[in-house]
């Protein structure tokens, strides 16, 4: 059984623990500038965002290059966005998700 | 608290099942939930890896996606400030969205500190169901043979979506994550999807933040107020002591 991940889950939590634990263990860390604190706020959606767009919709192609490239996938995870934004509710954008990307499958169009 | 659980069980299970399918042996599924112990990180891994993805770049996004907890560790530090330097060192570790909502709202609810009922959501609520879901996910993804066939593939970047929604609650945020797309896409198409991701995740917030406020004296949904002692203060501990 294949335990090379492990290393790299080490190195994951190195860079994690280090922004749950400084706060709580550095006095006065609350104390940091306003514009520093809102930039941290801004950072979760702007790489968790930019992390699905580019999963369904950046494709390589023969030779190396890359191309946008739009399909049902991409649309089933627009919808589970939309979801989210309209129920604020993740699982059920998950299930939707799935749901339409597997009746597609299974009806030849996806 | 049951709908945390349920929520931290449910995506477990999806998290358990990518990380199959991603190539994961169980130990390294395990290891994932236990010592990382953080969602979005954990799936961004998960598909980086099948991707192809090397580990820098993993270790370097993780660190983006996990920034936010260190305005958790802000917002809460008031409130811990009073145990011990081990106990809020451990206490760092489970510090998760779910943990810190739960604890938060508690803690303002009761209007002081209560150490136990940190340590219930924070491991009874997430930690234990996170990682027993992630196993029961796994194992049980022996009976998929193909994930694709049932859309199961498409959880991740879903799951990636759904919680930048969840967490775009002012226009700041909505603006970071529309700025970080589109950043992220033009830069795939110049030079590659991994360095994308990182250039989105840094710019993006840099758009968020040109963005005006509605009215500077009205703090937007979910925002830290720019004073921190506008932070809730606890006005004892669960023992009468005052932190």
């Amino acid at each position: 059984m294949s335990v090379e991940l492990v290393g790299l889950a080490v190195l994951m939590f190195a860079v994690t623990y280090p922004a749950r634990a400084i706060p709580l263990l550095v006095p006065r860390f609350e104390h940091l500038p306003p514009r520093a604190l809102e930039y941290l706020r801004l950072v979760g959606p702007a790489v968790l965002g930019g992390i699905a767009a580019t999963e369904v919709l950046i494709r390589q192609v023969p030779g190396g290059g890359f191309v946008l490239a739009l399909s049902w996938e991409a649309v089933a995870v627009l919808a589970c966005g939309a979801i989210v934004a309209w129920r604020r509710n993740l699982a059920l954008g998950l299930l939707a998700a799935v749901v339409l990307i597997a009746v597609l499958r299974a009806a030849g169009i996806a | 608290m049951t709908g945390i659980v349920a929520s931290a069980a449910g995506f477990g299970v999806v998290f358990g099942l990518t990380a199959r399918g991603a190539g994961f042996s169980l130990v390294e599924a395990v290891a994932f939930s236990t010592i990382v112990f953080a969602g979005a990180s954990q799936f961004a891994a998960a598909g980086m890896i099948a991707a192809g993805f090397g580990w820098p770049a993993i270790v370097l996004l993780t660190g983006l996606v996990n920034a936010r907890h260190a305005l958790y560790g802000a917002a809460l530090a008031p409130w811990l400030r009073a145990q011990p330097r081990s106990e809020r060192a451990a206490m760092a570790h489970v510090l998760t969205d779910e943990a810190f909502a739960l604890s938060l709202v508690h803690f303002r609810r009761l209007g002081f500190t209560d150490r136990r009922g940190y340590w219930i959501a924070a491991i009874g609520g997430v930690f234990i169901p996170w990682n027993l879901a992630t196993l029961t996910g796994y194992l049980g993804g022996q009976a998929v043979p193909d994930p694709g066939l049932f859309g199961l593939d498409i959880v991740f970047p879903a799951a990636m979506a759904g919680l930048a929604v969840g967490l775009a609650t002012g226009r700041r945020e909505v603006v970071a994550l529309g700025a970080g797309v589109v950043v992220a896409l033009a830069v795939s198409l110049a030079i590659d999807p991994r360095v994308g991701v990182v250039a989105g995740g840094l710019l993006g917030p840099a758009f968020g933040l040109a963005v005006p406020r509605r009215d500077p004296d009205v703090p937007e949904a979910d925002e830290l107020p720019a004073d921190p002692d506008a932070f809730a203060r606890p006005d004892r501990s669960e023992d009468g002591m005052l932190p």
